[in-house]
């Protein structure tokens, strides 16, 4: 049962700003994902929680209490924070089996012998590795060592858990089953929960929320599916979803309440007031970018409204669930989802059928989103 | 909400917790402990020896008319500028420089075309090669230079005849028994060793696709040989360079056993003379000029090496390694290799062994076998001056209990420092502690074995604070050997230490364990290995070490090579070559022991 609250995090490594000013809040009970780019410094964040690292300035909050007060050097060590890491690598101690590895934890605290047993014994059976008990970690496959490794951290069952890219290391079947059964456990544990990953499937099935990190700056958080259809800036937009999403450059004006966006292609799109973020008053035209995600376009071989755009195929590829099919819009590429298998010839032309209410629109200097998407 | 500002902390807060941080880490205790003891033991001895060599001693400061402890430059006017200049410091310079450039090249010449042959091509008998092509680095040079008299040896000046003139009746001339050309024959026959380590290493690390794409762009063998493989291990070859010119240049032994014969000297064997005459301030300006010259060829190297350093590891391990064909000079150059292996490595041996039979030097026929060198009774007055053989003799059993004594606690505390310092090194990577401790441990590596000595011999010999004076002891020995080897031990420490995951520590920092209980429980099971063979590699280096400790060494201390080196100078050569068998008997089994139980890694025991 934790809440964990950042507050104003700086973190130098020598020179190097790692961390910049970060504020985030997780609350009792959240599965919450840190999600960015390799270097984006949500690996570090995650050591900072666990104590592991020290910040150079700002404040951690567990359940109100102080565990860290950079301005007054407090940092409380990671034993004391009533945390659990599983490590990337996992960490597991080569010369130990399974058991002493598991066991570990519990034998510095000085727990009796038999607690330790039942503590251990239920702790590999809720990770389905009982019968290894007796191994060492160089003689169990991949899959089994990150059991182990969840294992050793739900041993002491901690308020909060922390995973640093726990599934990196697994093939990708493997991956998608751990996945569930991370799920599983922390509808089981109601442990709080603290995931850093770069793998934005991971982050969009399993998170309640997800904090996304560029650069050291910690730039929007959000649930997942609010992070999908409405990309706080057009980096997230970008780094979000796959296939990714379809920008189309354009220029925006107000038109009464209404946004207006006239697309580098000649097309115009009308966007209604009530979506637009509040406060957003662009004086005159201003660039605009629209965002719309694959899924969101459906191809029609006839027109079927004035409102669709005529494309041209540029490329389909079929993946049996799906079919990817890129077409050009003029000189503007656009990707589409579609269901099931389809068949396009290249340089066909089709008809494209846009939704302006399931669009986003980005103000390109800010690049910030300024029109939200209405997703049902 | 609470209001979270940076002014609304309290100065004292955050110093009582700063200084409860640095205080209650035992590892900050140990860093601290250990920058004190490194720059007591390291560079104390360096200062002291400059000041020295700056300082009017009892002996000259009457000749002079000066007071006691004056500063002075009368020693380095001596050196550099009078009219003994030549014979002190000029002559000797020119001929260290000599012997270490000649040596350096052949070694690393003869070392890298083995390494080559032996990595990267179909030689045939690579498991005998492999094994023969490194017992010359387990013997002493000492040992093989008494082998070479053996071998070479003249009665005009050797007093008996050597194998070759016993066999075949030619004496051989000075030139060849003694003197440049027989040390520069001895140390490469020894040094090569180093550059074949370190050459096979970067050789093995190359992936061999990198030679076959040479090979589809249409290089041919020989192309591919000089544009990719050679410039890959060039860096792995100059590290070679500068580990045997320094080595040369510090040599004392070998000099002393084939050049004093002949008047040839050096700068380490002026080193040791003058120190034995009590001539400290000249033997430590000449040790100053020796580590001035150390510390160049490392800088030069650095420079010559630069980023390069890493191009070894940039082509990974694990890549393929397709042996190149010999074709038709395969035959020839195995001959080659087993003659040289014959001849170099074998066949001095043997000789050196035999000679330990023979009653009377040169006199290679069958009745003049004899065992009286390792078990007779000293009845003979005429031979040794009545002295038994080694095995009934006190001061053989005696060395032989000091040299394992000495090697035991060398080893012991000797694999203990260097593994915490390899330990800060890892540990610190990147940060200024850990860049003290990597300097500090570094510097005894820059100062010549008789040089090191020579310092230890002078400072120790009078009390210092706490510690009282150690002269003749047993402990300024091991002392002096520990902080030799640190460079090594602290080298093979870091590697062993690097390899242990940091993760594993945190892992276990997450769990609630402290400092000590990481290092039981994780960091030394896993580290164990290479204790082990760490300890090995002292152990074998220190078994055979000469130089270093031939100026500190008093009867009452005497080891193995010391009495040989005794018995050498006084022409009982048999009862030498009886010492350095029996000791490198030892170095043999220990190394066969180390590579039987543990992974014992030549290339980190560069001891020498």
């Amino acid at each position: 049962m934790s809440k964990i609250e950042l507050k104003h995090i700086d973190k130098y490594y020598g020179k190097n700003h790692i961390l910049k000013d970060i504020n985030l809040t997780i609350e009792d009970g959240d599965f919450m994902t840190l999600l960015g780019p390799s270097g984006c410094g949500k690996t570090t964040t995650l050591r900072v929680v666990s104590g592991l690292e020290k910040p150079q300035n700002g404040f951690i909050y567990m359940n109100g209490k102080e565990i860290v007060n950079a301005a007054e050097a407090h940092f409380e060590p990671p034993a004391a924070r009533g945390l659990n890491l599983v490590f990337q690598s996992y960490a597991l101690w080569p010369h130990m089996t399974v058991y002493e590895n598991v066991a570990f934890g519990l034998k510095i605290k000085k727990t009796p012998k038999d607690e330790i047993d039942r503590r251990v014994a239920s702790a590999l059976d809720r990770m389905q590795i009982g019968q290894y008990a007796q191994r060492y970690p160089t003689e169990l496959s991949g899959g089994q060592q990150q059991r182990v490794a969840i294992a050793r951290a739900i041993v002491s069952e901690p308020s909060l858990l922390l995973f640093d890219e726990p599934l990196s290391n697994l093939d990708a079947k493997l991956r998608v089953d751990m996945r569930s059964e991370l799920k599983r456990l922390h509808k089981e544990t109601g442990s709080t929960i603290i995931y850093v990953t770069h793998d934005q499937i991971e982050a969009l099935t399993m998170s309640t929320k997800i904090a996304i990190f560029f650069e050291g700056v910690l730039v929007q958080v959000a649930p997942p599916l609010e992070l999908y259809n409405n990309p706080a800036d057009l980096r997230v937009a970008d780094f979000i979803g796959n296939p990714r999403i379809n920008f189309i450059d354009g220029k925006g004006k107000l038109d009464g309440k209404d946004l207006v966006v006239k697309t580098v292609d000649g097309e115009t799109f009308r966007f209604a007031s009530e979506n637009l973020v509040e406060g957003f008053r662009p004086s005159g035209e201003f660039d605009a970018v629209i965002g719309v995600r694959p899924e969101q376009v459906t191809i029609h071989r006839t027109r079927k409204h004035d409102t669709d755009v005529a494309a041209k195929v540029y490329t389909v590829m079929p993946a049996g669930s799906e079919t990817i099919v890129d077409v050009m819009v003029g000189k503007t590429r656009i990707t589409i989802k579609e269901l099931g298998i389809t068949h396009y010839e290249h340089d066909d032309i089709v008809y494209l059928e846009l939704n302006p209410q399931k669009m986003n629109v980005f103000d390109k200097a800010s690049k910030k989103l300024v029109k939200y998407a209405v997703v049902d | 909400m609470r209001k979270v500002t940076t002014e609304n902390y309290s100065k004292s807060k955050r110093l009582k917790n700063q200084i409860k941080a640095v205080v209650t880490n035992p590892y900050n205790l140990i860093v601290l402990v250990a920058i004190i003891l490194l720059a007591y033991l390291i560079l104390l001895p360096l200062l002291d020896m400059i000041t020295t060599s700056f300082t009017l001693s009892a002996k000259d400061a009457r000749r002079i008319h000066g007071d006691v402890g004056q500063f002075t430059l009368y020693y380095w006017q001596r050196l550099l500028a009078s009219n003994l200049s030549k014979s002190l410091l000029y002559i000797p310079l020119r001929n260290s420089l000599l012997i270490a450039c000649c040596v350096s090249f052949f070694a690393i010449l003869l070392g890298s075309v083995l390494a080559w042959l032996m990595v990267r091509t179909d030689l045939p008998f690579k498991g005998f090669f492999s094994t023969a092509v490194i017992i010359p680095y387990m013997i002493p040079s000492w040992c093989k230079s008494q082998a070479w008299i053996t071998m070479f040896k003249n009665e005009r000046i050797g007093g008996a005849m050597g194998f070759v003139q016993g066999v075949t009746g030619w004496a051989p001339p000075d030139w060849l028994a003694y003197g440049p050309i027989a040390i520069v024959i001895v140390l490469t026959l020894h040094y090569y060793a180093y550059a074949y380590l370190l050459v096979s290493a970067a050789l093995n690390s190359i992936n061999s696709e990198l030679e076959e794409m040479g090979g589809v762009l249409g290089a041919g063998k020989a192309t591919i040989l000089r544009r990719i493989t050679f410039p890959l291990v060039l860096p792995a070859m100059l590290s070679a360079v500068i580990l045997t010119f320094s080595k040369s240049i510090g040599t004392f032994g070998v000099i002393n056993f084939l050049g004093s014969k002949v008047n040839f000297s050096t700068l380490s064997s002026m080193l040791y003379s003058n120190s034995k005459s009590q001539n400290t301030q000249m033997a430590f300006a000449m040790a100053i000029i020796m580590i001035a010259i150390a510390s160049i060829t490392v800088f030069v190297n650095q420079q010559l090496i630069g980023k390069r350093k890493s191009y070894a590891t940039i082509g990974g391990k694990g890549g393929r390694s397709t042996p190149i064909s010999l074709g038709k000079h395969k035959p020839i150059i195995t001959g080659i290799l087993l003659i040289f292996f014959a001849v170099g490595v074998i066949m001095p041996l043997v000789i050196l062994v035999a000679e330990t039979f023979m009653l009377q030097e040169g006199n290679w026929s069958l009745s003049n076998m004899t065992l009286y060198y390792w078990i007779g009774d000293g009845s003979k007055k005429d031979i040794m001056e009545g002295l038994p053989g080694i095995f009934r003799n006190p001061s053989f059993l005696n060395a032989l209990k000091n040299s394992l004594v000495l090697t035991f606690t060398t080893a012991i505390f000797g694999t203990i420092f260097g593994q915490t310092a390899g330990y800060i090194c890892a540990k610190g990577r990147g940060k200024v502690h850990g860049g003290i401790v990597e300097q500090l441990v570094f510097i005894p590596y820059l100062v010549p074995s008789i040089a090191f000595g020579a310092i230890y011999l002078s400072m120790f010999s009078v009390s210092h604070g706490p510690i009282p004076s150690l002269y003749g002891t047993f402990a300024l020995v091991v002392l002096v050997s520990v902080v030799k080897h640190l460079p090594f031990a602290s080298r093979s420490g870091t590697s062993n230490m690097l390899q242990i995951s940091g993760e594993l520590e945190e892992a276990a920092t997450i769990e609630g364990a402290g400092f000590f209980k990481r290092f039981i429980s994780i960091v030394f099971p896993l580290a164990k290995g290479g204790f082990i063979s760490g300890f090995m590699l002292i152990f074998v280096s220190i078994m055979k070490e000469l130089d270093l400790i031939i100026l500190i060494i008093t009867p009452k201390t005497a080891t193995l090579p010391y009495l040989a080196f005794q018995y050498q100078n006084g022409n009982s050569t048999q009862a030498s070559n009886a010492v350095a068998v029996v000791m490198f008997s030892i170095v043999f089994l220990v190394y066969a022991l180390a590579n039987i139980f543990g992974d014992a890694d030549l290339a980190k025991s560069m001891g020498g």
